[in-house]
């Protein structure tokens, strides 16, 4: 899957599908095939749970950080880095967009969309059926659609990352399978992974397509 | 059984809402609280429930009076600073004796302070949401099924009880993600004679009122309702207790700190000291026998808090001062970390055995 990917790769989705954990296993896995890798942190939404958390470890990878000026501080000011344009002239690294959630989070997408359309990109939207009380194909389809919208770009893959957390069973991603399918067909968009914890994974293993084993870095304080 | 969502805390709040049948929304938004308000915002309008966003803070609280008076179940939420300027609505509400359910997702403070977690509003929570003698059921869910599982009884024991709940939560827990089943709320059919739905010249007027020109007449009522409140007392107090039955050291904590806390304990049992915990689930009623009978064998208490230690005296009272409260926490919307709450517990036992 990783290796399909463009040099610039813009991550989406629903509002908590996993988007920045699925950023941090791209930059980390890309890095370590030896690959130079910039993560820019573009949710102005949310305060909390961001790749500017990873600072230390995306440092001690020698992975570049683009944050908001102010993340992590009390000031929770919708405010982007100008440093971002920077991105867009190294064309020798991965650069990862970690956008905020849903149309909301996409609309800071939409200021570099006359940038973004002179270079190949990856747009990839995030989806996690668990999330939803009840999972709506055509809901999910509908914000893939509300987001290309608001950022002026287009969705180019489906990622499935749906799971119940450390919760998370082999039966739990295969259940998840059909659901990621019909957004996939009712939107026309490829799906061109199924993000999965290694263990997992591993249990997994030729029983779904594009399996991505992914590790779990977004933490709750008593695991650390 | 029902099927496992993914959900954060402030979200799994405003569905378990919804299903325990709240159709009246008002608020106002504010950090860290906000997926509340944008949960109800998209499903109340859907299901013919009403989501307002009212002006500020003190209007929506006196819409939840308006509303809760009809008999229906309504809510509010805000963070800290929020709550702050409820607490002359939530006065008015205990005054009427009419249920509602406030929550309350803590942040720094005082002041504006920060839009990290706290724990910081505890003396606020239980000793005087307002002006006036009265009390609000608190609790304190830990986790994010908890978060469901106690907006339904909060609803419930509202009604039964005829006086404000609230769900005490904080920043921590109202962003984490975690699994939850929303089981189907079990509904019990409380008395509401009393709300004002349209007498039909069938029954005299209800009022719902809180002032009272006499002060006999005030006097009355309040002692009628404090008469109420012993049964509270009796009935509701609850709390979990974590490996206290041999412990030397029993660390008392509720809500996201309970979960850290509980982290630090099993780290003291490896190395052998006899630590557990207690976590308070009702903040007021306190769960005091679960305190008396720590105290009969327990060396000492470790109140663990994202406060400047606002349960330390709670505690104190409910074991009558017969053992030394010790408190460890940190405030401003900063995280003690397991391992700060391991070394607390050595320093106070003087490390393993």
């Amino acid at each position: 899957m990783i290796k399909e990917l463009s040099h610039l790769i813009v991550v989406t989705g629903h509002y908590g599908s996993g988007k920045t954990n699925l950023s941090v296993n791209l930059a980390m896995d890309l890095r370590a095939q030896g690959e130079k890798v910039v993560v820019v942190d573009l949710d102005i939404v949310n305060p909390y749970f961001r790749t500017a958390d990873f600072v230390e470890l995306f440092g001690s990878q020698g992975i570049e950080v683009i944050n908001p000026e102010f993340a992590n501080t009390n000031l929770d000011l919708p405010v982007v880095n100008p440093k971002i344009y920077s991105a867009f002239n190294q064309p020798d690294s991965y650069v990862i967009f970690d956008v905020g959630g849903d149309d909301d989070g996409a609309i800071a997408l939409g200021q570099y969309a006359h940038l973004f359309s002179q270079h190949a990109y990856s747009m990839l939207y995030v989806v996690n059926r668990y999330r939803h009380v009840d999972p709506d194909v055509e809901e999910a389809v509908g914000l893939l659609r509300r987001i290309e919208a608001s950022s002026r770009l287009k969705v180019t893959g489906i990622i499935n990352n749906s799971h119940l957390s450390e919760e998370t069973g082999p039966e739990t991603v295969l259940e998840s399978i059909r659901y990621a399918k019909e957004i996939s067909s009712l939107s026309g968009v490829p799906l061109l992974g199924t993000a999965v914890k290694e263990d997992v994974a591993q249990a997994l293993s030729g029983q779904v397509e594009h399996l991505y084993p992914v590790k779990r870095y977004v933490k709750t304080l008593w695991e650390k | 059984m029902a099927e496992k969502v993914l959900m954060k805390g402030n979200e799994a709040i405003a569905e378990a809402a919804i299903r325990a049948g709240c159709r009246h929304f008002f608020g106002y938004p504010i950090t860290p609280q906000t997926e509340i308000s944008a949960y109800l915002s998209k499903k109340m309008p859907k299901i013919g429930g009403t989501f307002l966003q009212a002006e500020s803070e003190v209007a929506a609280i006196n819409m939840v009076l308006g509303a809760a008076s009809c008999g229906v179940r309504a809510m509010t939420s805000s963070s800290s600073p929020g709550i702050s300027l409820k607490t002359e609505g939530i006065s008015y509400i205990a005054g009427s004796d009419v249920p509602c359910v406030v929550v309350n997702v803590q942040r720094g403070g005082p002041g504006l302070g920060s839009i990290q977690p706290a724990q910081s509003d505890y003396w606020q929570a239980t000793k005087a949401l307002g002006h006036g003698d009265f009390h609000v059921l608190v609790y304190a869910p830990s986790s994010v099924q908890e978060m469901v599982d106690y907006v339904y009884e909060a609803f419930d024991k509202a009604e039964q009880y005829r006086m404000p709940a609230m769900i005490l939560s904080d920043g921590v827990l109202g962003q984490m993600m975690e699994p939850v089943e929303f089981t189907d709320p079990v509904i019990h059919p409380h008395d509401k004679s009393w709300a004002t739905t349209g007498h039909e010249n069938k029954r005299a007027h209800n009022v719902v009122n809180s002032l009272y020109l006499t002060p006999q007449e005030l006097e009355d009522l309040v002692h009628q309702r404090f008469e109420r409140y012993k049964i509270v007392e009796k009935n509701e107090p609850k709390a979990e207790e974590y490996l206290t039955e041999d412990a030397d050291i029993v660390l008392v904590a509720y809500g996201a700190t309970a979960r850290i806390a509980k982290a630090a304990v099993n780290q003291a049992r490896e190395i052998g000291i006899k630590a557990g915990l207690i976590r308070p689930i009702t903040l007021w009623p306190f769960p005091k026998a679960s305190f008396e009978k720590a105290a009969e064998h327990a060396k000492k208490f470790l109140c663990v808090e994202m406060s400047m230690g606002q349960m330390v005296e709670d505690v104190t009272l409910a074991i009558h001062s017969s053992k030394p409260v010790a408190f460890f926490g940190r405030t401003g919307g900063v995280i003690p970390a397991p391992s700060e709450v391991f070394e607390a517990i050595k320093k106070h036992t003087g490390g393993a055995e």
